[in-house]
C-alpha cells in the first residue's frame, strides 16, 4: 500500500522533472529538473529493494550534472537564452499530433512487452550479488570499460594540453 | 499492537531523537563552543553574558535569527534563491542516516521481542549511501551562489563545487582501503571489524587523508576558500539574512557532525570501548556506556575541527588544488596498492 503510493509519487516526481528538462527555458532549471528526475528514479529503484544501483545512480549522476551545471553557468549566457524566442514556435501544431501517436506507439508496445509489473527481487540489487556478476561472469567487459575510460582521461588530458602550447607559442 | 506498526514506531522515535534532537542540540552547543573556544585561542572572553558561562547564548543567536527582518533582494532569481537553503540542509540531515551509534539491544516491549538497532537505517550500501547524498550537498552551495545573481556569491559557488569534487575522490579512495579491510560497505560491519585493532592503527595514511578531504568536503578552514571573507564579502550566502543566512549555518555544524561521526566510525572504532566486555557489566549498562564513547570521541573531533579552523591560515586557491590533486590523490591510490598488497600476502 504505502510502496505503491511511494511509487506514484516518484513517478510523477520524475515525470515533472523529465517535462520540465525539455520545457524550461532557463538551462540551470532544466539542469536541477534532470537531478529530480534521476533522483525519482533512483527511489523507485529503492522500492524495488535494489538499493546499490540506487545509491550509485545518485552518486554518478549527481556529480555528472553538476559538471554540466557548471559549463552552463559558466559557458551559456542565460539572460540571452531566457529571452530568446522559441525557434519553432509554429511547429508545436505539428508536434503534438506527433508526440500522442509516438506516445501511442510506446505505450501499446511497452505494455504488450511487459505486462506484468517487474518483480522485487532481494538480491539482485545487492552489493554482492553486483559484485560476485561484475568479477565473475562479466569480469571482461568490466575490465575493457576501466581501460576505456584510461584512454578517454588521457585523450582529455592530451587535447587540453596540446591547446595550451600552441596558445603559448 | 503489531510487530510491524511497533518497528514502525520505533524508527520513527529514532528518527526524531537523533535527527531531530541530538543533531540540532550538538548544532546549538557547537556555535557557543565554536564561539568560546575561538575567544580562548585568541586570548578573548567571549560570549558570557546570556546565562551562567553564556549557556544561552545560542538561544539568544537563534531567537534574533527567527525575528531580524528578512530581505529577499530584487535581483535574485526568487524561486532557487528560497530553495538553495532546503537544498543545503536537507542532505546535511539525512546522511547521518546510516551512522551507527551503538549496538544492539533486544527487549520485550508491548508483550513483542523486539531487538532495537542503535542506527537509523542499517543499509547494506552504508558508506556509498553517505558519499551519494553528502555530494548532493554542494547543489546547495551552488545553487546559492548563483541565484543570489551576486558574483562574490557565484565566485563562492564556483570555488565550493570544484573544491568538493576536488575533495570527494581522495576521499573515496580513503575509503576504499577501509571497505577493502572489512569486506562490507555496512558501516557497522566496519565497526566490528575494529574490535581488534583501530582503523587507525591499521589505516593510519587513509586516517589523514580522510580527516583532510573531510575538512574541504565541509568548507571549514583552513579550506574554507567558498566564503573566505577576506577577498569574497561572505562567499555564497552573501545576499542571504535572517533564517535563511543561518539555515546555511546549521547545514555546515550539520555537516561537521556527519564528518566527526564518520571519522569516528571508520577509523577510531565508532562505539567500540577497549578491554569492555572483560569488565562483565550488565547488558543495559554496556550498551549506554558503549554510546556515551561515540558521542565522547565524535566530540573531540568535532573540537579538532574548531581547534584547527582557529588555528590554521586559510590555503591558497593554487595551493589547495595541488594539495588535492598531486598529494591526497597519489597517496590514496598508493594506500589503496599497500593494502591490496599487504591482503595479498
Amino acid at each position: 500500500m504505502v510502496a505503491t503510493i511511494l511509487f506514484y509519487v516518484f513517478a510523477g516526481l520524475a515525470i515533472l522533472g523529465a517535462v520540465m528538462v525539455i520545457a524550461h527555458r532557463n538551462p540551470i532549471y532544466s539542469a536541477l529538473s534532470l537531478i529530480l528526475t534521476l533522483f525519482a528514479l533512483a527511489g523507485i529503484y529503492v522500492l524495488l529493494m535494489a538499493h546499490f544501483i540506487a545509491i550509485v545512480h545518485v552518486a554518478v549522476y549527481a556529480g555528472a550534472i553538476m559538471v554540466l551545471f557548471l559549463f552552463v553557468i559558466m559557458l551559456l549566457n542565460i539572460r540571452i537564452e531566457e529571452k530568446a524566442p522559441g525557434a519553432f514556435r509554429y511547429m508545436i501544431l505539428i508536434a503534438a499530433p506527433m508526440v500522442v501517436i509516438l506516445f501511442y506507439e510506446l505505450a501499446t508496445v511497452v505494455f504488450k512487452a511487459f505486462s506484468r509489473a517487474p518483480v522485487k527481487q532481494t538480491n539482485v540489487g545487492s552489493v554482492e550479488s553486483i559484485g560476485n556478476a561484475l568479477f565473475s561472469q562479466y569480469v571482461l567487459p568490466f575490465e575493457v570499460t576501466s581501460v576505456l575510460l584510461i584512454v578517454a582521461m588521457a585523450g582529455a588530458v592530451y587535447l587540453a594540453k596540446r591547446r595550451l602550447n600552441t596558445v603559448k607559442e | 499492537m503489531s510487530v510491524e506498526t511497533l518497528n514502525v514506531i520505533i524508527a520513527l522515535v529514532k528518527i526524531i531523537l537523533v535527527v531531530y534532537v541530538a543533531m540540532m542540540v550538538t548544532d546549538l552547543i557547537l556555535i557557543l563552543a565554536e564561539r568560546r573556544i575561538s575567544a580562548f585561542i585568541q586570548d578573548r572572553l567571549g560570549p558570557n553574558r546570556v546565562g551562567p558561562q553564556g549557556i544561552l547564548q545560542p538561544l539568544a543567536d537563534g531567537l534574533k535569527f527567527l525575528l531580524k527582518e528578512e530581505v529577499i533582494p530584487n535581483h535574485v532569481d526568487r524561486f532557487l534563491y528560497l530553495l538553495a537553503p532546503a537544498i543545503i540542509l536537507t542532505p546535511a540531515l539525512m546522511t547521518f542516516a546510516v551512522v551507527p551509534f551503538g549496538d544492539q539491544i533486544t527487549t520485550y516491549i508491548a508483550g513483542h521481542l523486539v531487538t532495537i538497532r542503535f542506527q537509523i537505517a542499517d543499509l547494506d550500501v552504508g558508506i556509498l549511501y553517505i558519499v551519494a547524498i553528502a555530494s548532493l550537498g554542494v547543489y546547495g552551495l551552488v545553487v546559492g551562489g548563483y541565484a543570489s545573481n551576486n558574483k562574490y556569491s557565484l565566485l563562492g559557488g564556483l570555488r565550493s563545487s570544484a573544491q568538493m569534487i576536488s575533495y570527494e575522490l581522495p576521499m573515496g579512495l580513503a575509503i576504499i582501503s577501509v571497505v577493502m579491510m572489512t569486506g562490507s560497505l555496512r558501516l557497522q560491519d566496519i565497526v566490528v571489524d575494529q574490535f581488534g585493532m583501530w582503523n587507525i592503527i591499521r589505516q593510519p595514511l587513509a586516517a589523514i587523508i580522510f580527516i583532510v578531504a573531510a575538512f574541504a568536503e565541509t568548507n571549514r578552514l583552513p579550506f574554507d576558500l567558498p566564503e573566505a571573507e577576506q577577498e569574497l564579502v561572505g562567499g555564497y550566502h552573501t545576499e542571504y539574512s535572517s533564517m535563511k543566512f543561518a539555515s546555511f549555518f546549521l547545514a555546515e555544524y550539520t555537516n561537521m557532525i556527519t564528518a566527526s561521526a564518520l571519522i569516528v566510525t571508520l577509523f577510531f572504532g565508532g562505539w567500540h570501548v577497549p578491554f569492555l566486555h572483560q569488565a562483565n557489566l550488565p547488558v543495559l549498562w554496556e550498551q549506554i556506556i558503549q554510546i556515551l564513547a561515540f558521542v565522547i570521541k565524535t566530540g573531540f573531533f568535532l573540537f579538532f575541527f574548531i581547534w584547527v579552523r582557529w588555528t590554521l591560515p586559510r590555503f591558497r586557491y593554487d595551493q589547495l588544488m595541488n594539495l588535492g590533486w598531486k598529494a591526497l590523490l597519489p597517496l590514496g591510490l598508493l594506500n589503496i596498492v599497500i593494502t591490496a598488497a599487504v591482503m595479498a600476502l
